[in-house]
């Protein structure tokens, strides 16, 4: 994965800017004159990660163009809508190579002016690139990471978090969990900051919801012969023996956020308990065997595009794209400023296939959405579970609400 | 164009016959035709004593479902199997297939009743056919995951919501171009002319609200917000609309609000919102006006509603995710 891509010169925002006054792009479309369409940049930014090795599973694979080609499907989308109001949506991809400092490295884009990014970055790379002078008055939409911390101590102004993050997830397999009366969690914990994290969260999340995390254990799992003949018997003995304790549980609860281990725990634990969290049964914004609302027809034509599956990475990059098309069209307003108060105004709503609107929260700027609750080949539920209620919106349920947020962000 | 005129005359004295017929008809009961989704079938209800007279095997996924002008056949879209299926009201059979490209959602009948129009969720396409031959006439193409048809009563005019698009795009019969797009609020699913056809009713399931569009001008005169005490905004999505006979009234169907609003269609207040079950869509009226049917997806039946009183007389079974009505008298 070290191919380069070459990069692309990417225009300002500064021609838009003036065009921005030329006349409501609306009324002309009505009218059924469409003229010239207007071009709209988003940049989509993302590294050639190096892959992160031999997956558990043959079926899990990372295709190369993973997070790009939702953001692709999604542009072409917006685009048929522009092509009714006059706007020509242009997704510029940059693709840093392995190793390279994004931030740095992407210094001249912003030459000429702010820019809207669709950011395909892990959380270092994406902080960096939000503090960067450079990118100052340019706008990020955080269409990767799903940590904690750029939701809360981490947070920043300039940028839109799609996906649902830890605590959110959390929280929703935990409504799913109470509402089955499964309240007893054994919690097994990877070696990874994020195993942490996430661990934090599963018992925050027992605390929120009258659940009981009955054991806890750490994890060091060392991957040593997957592929070999005998690899099956070392996990069935080390599964058994990682996860034998003393107490009796409902669920055993897994934070295994870099797939290390969690994979191997179904059907290998000790006691005949299901497995919940990151792996068996998951919390998440999307998968390829979600269908209702509407989105048969999203993974059809997804299929139709890229020939493949849609997983969690390419939906975020098609929310991603499909929220910046609608800030446009709908919102009517080109400038990032601008873009950004529409977003954060009661005016905004989008739609995900989740069944009703999906807005952000202004106080860390993270898109509040139902949460799906699946296991590989089917999706079991939809968090938030009926009967969790908040006095403003259900889904504030799931994750940092807004008297917990920790995120104090400069506006 | 003379031919045309004529045609358009023999139409009217066809549009009484066919009155007088109901009216005859109604004696002997109407039925109500229910697609079910997931069933694959049609439930065929008694239109007076609402029981099953006949489910009907239809081809895969059945959803959109009209009734013809003369009432002799049923048509429903089957959209995993890209037809649409003819039922013979009389023998309550499926006695014809007609192929529509992939994925028919849903569709209407030209004003002549000599066409169909099916919105092909998702190609982005609407076909036309002409119903006697099952030969296409054209397909045009529209915005994303094309959905509910409106036809003008002037025959001139198709107008087409897109749900992922956001648009209802009106399409001029004569050349079967797209005249003009409006923009609505998210995911547009119904579409409705008034019945003086001085508007044009859009509802957006998922941005909970309905457009009223002028559709000479193209623009959004006004739109209609629906505030149910005790039920969070989010589940507030508008899909089916219907009117009374004087365009006083329409009743929209709230989806997983589980309730009909009935809103009075010149001031746009909503009059009563209606407890229907759960996750009602499409709705549509008994021949006499006097009752209102609503599918309701989630728990598996047919709300019927009295107009007069604005009450939920009863709900009938009918097969798993009933999506659509057609009755006939």
């Amino acid at each position: 994965m070290t191919a380069r891509h070459a990069a692309i010169r990417v225009p300002a925002l500064l021609a838009l800017a003036l065009l921005a006054g030329a006349g409501n792009p609306f009324m002309a479309a009505a009218a059924g004159g469409i003229s010239a369409p207007r071009t709209f940049p988003i940049v989509y930014l993302s590294e050639a990660y190096p892959e992160p090795g031999i997956m558990p599973s043959l079926l899990e694979t990372h295709p190369a163009d993973e997070g790009l080609a939702g953001a692709r499907e999604g542009t072409a989308e917006i685009n048929t809508t522009g092509k009714f109001l006059g706007w020509n949506f242009k997704l510029y991809v940059e693709i840093q190579p392995a190793g390279a400092d994004v931030a740095a490295q992407t210094r001249r884009l912003f030459a000429r002016g702010p820019l809207i990014i669709v950011a395909d970055l892990r959380s270092d790379d994406l902080l960096k690139l939000a503090d960067a002078q450079a990118a100052k008055g340019s706008l990020i939409f955080d269409m990767r990471t799903i940590d904690d911390d750029l939701r809360q101590k981490d947070c920043r102004s300039s940028v839109f978090h799609v996906l649902p993050n830890q605590a959110m997830r959390a929280d929703a397999l935990a409504q799913f969990l109470v509402e089955k009366r499964w309240t007893r969690w054994f919690l097994l914990q990877g070696p990874t900051p994020q195993d942490a994290v996430y661990a934090a969260d599963v018992r925050r999340s027992a605390t929120r919801y009258g659940a009981r995390v009955v054991a806890a254990r750490s994890y060091d799992y060392n991957p040593g012969s997957r592929r070999s003949d005998t690899g099956y018997q070392q996990i069935q003995t080390q599964m058994p023996l990682a996860t034998q304790i003393g107490s009796d549980y409902d669920v055993l609860f897994v934070a295994d956020e870099t797939d290390l281990f969690g994979d191997y725990l179904p059907y290998n634990t000790f006691a005949a308990r299901p497995v919940v969290g990151t792996q068996g049964l998951i919390a998440a914004a999307w998968t390829p065997a979600f269908q209702s609302y509407s989105a048969l027809q999203m993974q059809h034509r997804f299929e139709l595009f890229a020939h493949r599956p849609m997983t969690e990475r390419d939906y975020g990059g098609w929310l991603a794209v499909s929220i910046v098309g609608d800030a446009v069209m709908r919102g009517r307003t080109v400038s990032p400023a601008g873009i950004r108060a529409y977003l954060r105004s009661d005016n905004f709503l989008i739609a995900g296939f989740k069944g009703q609107g999906l807005t952000f929260r202004s106080w860390d700027q993270q898109l509040r959405q139902p949460v799906l609750i699946a296991q590989p080949l089917m999706v079991i539920s939809l968090s938030p579970q009926s009967g969790f209620l908040h006095p403003g919106n259900t889904t504030d349920t799931l994750g940092f609400d807004q008297p917990e947020t920790q995120c104090r962000m400069a506006h | 164009m003379s031919h045309g005129a004529l045609s358009g005359r023999c139409r009217t004295l066809l549009v009484s016959a066919v009155a007088l017929c109901s009216f005859a008809a109604q004696a002997r009961g109407s039925e109500l035709f229910v697609s079910n989704e997931v069933d694959d079938t049609v439930t065929v209800l008694d239109g007076d004593s609402y029981k099953i007279l006949a489910t009907i095997q239809t081809d895969q996924r059945p959803r959109g479902i009209v009734e013809t002008l003369d009432h002799k056949a049923v048509l429903v879209c089957d959209g995993d199997s890209s037809n649409v299926d003819v039922i013979d009201t009389k023998t309550l059979k499926v006695t014809r297939r007609i192929n529509t490209g992939p994925d028919p959602e849903t569709l209407a009948m030209s004003v002549s009743g000599d066409e169909v129009y099916v919105s092909n969720e998702n190609n982005a396409l609407v076909t036309v056919i002409d119903y006697a031959t099952g030969k296409w006439i054209t397909q045009v193409p529209v915005g994303i995951e094309p959905e509910g048809l409106a036809v003008s009563k002037d025959g001139r005019t198709v107008v087409v919501a897109s749900e992922e698009t956001s648009m209802a795009h009106f399409i001029d019969t004569k050349t079967w171009q797209v005249v003009a797009n409006v923009l609505v609020d998210t995911r547009p699913r119904v579409a409705v002319y008034t019945p003086d056809q001085r508007y044009l009713w859009v509802s957006s399931e998922v941005g909970g609200t309905v457009s009223v569009i002028d559709p000479t001008s193209h623009q959004v005169v006004h739109v209609i917000n629906f505030d149910i005490p005790g039920v969070d905004k989010q589940y507030i999505g508008p899909v089916g609309v219907q009117f009374t006979a004087d365009g006083h009234t329409a009743f929209v169907a709230l989806g997983r609000a589980n309730r009909v609003a009935a809103v009075d269609a010149r001031t746009y207040e909503v009059k009563q919102y209606i407890l229907v079950g759960q996750r009602p869509w499409q709705l549509t009226f008994s021949p006499d006006r006097s009752k209102l049917y609503v599918a309701n997806g989630l728990t598996n039946d047919v709300t019927i509603i009295d107009v007069s009183s604005l009450r939920a007389v009863k709900s009938v079974p009918v097969g798993r995710l009933p999506w659509g009505i057609a009755v006939v008298p």
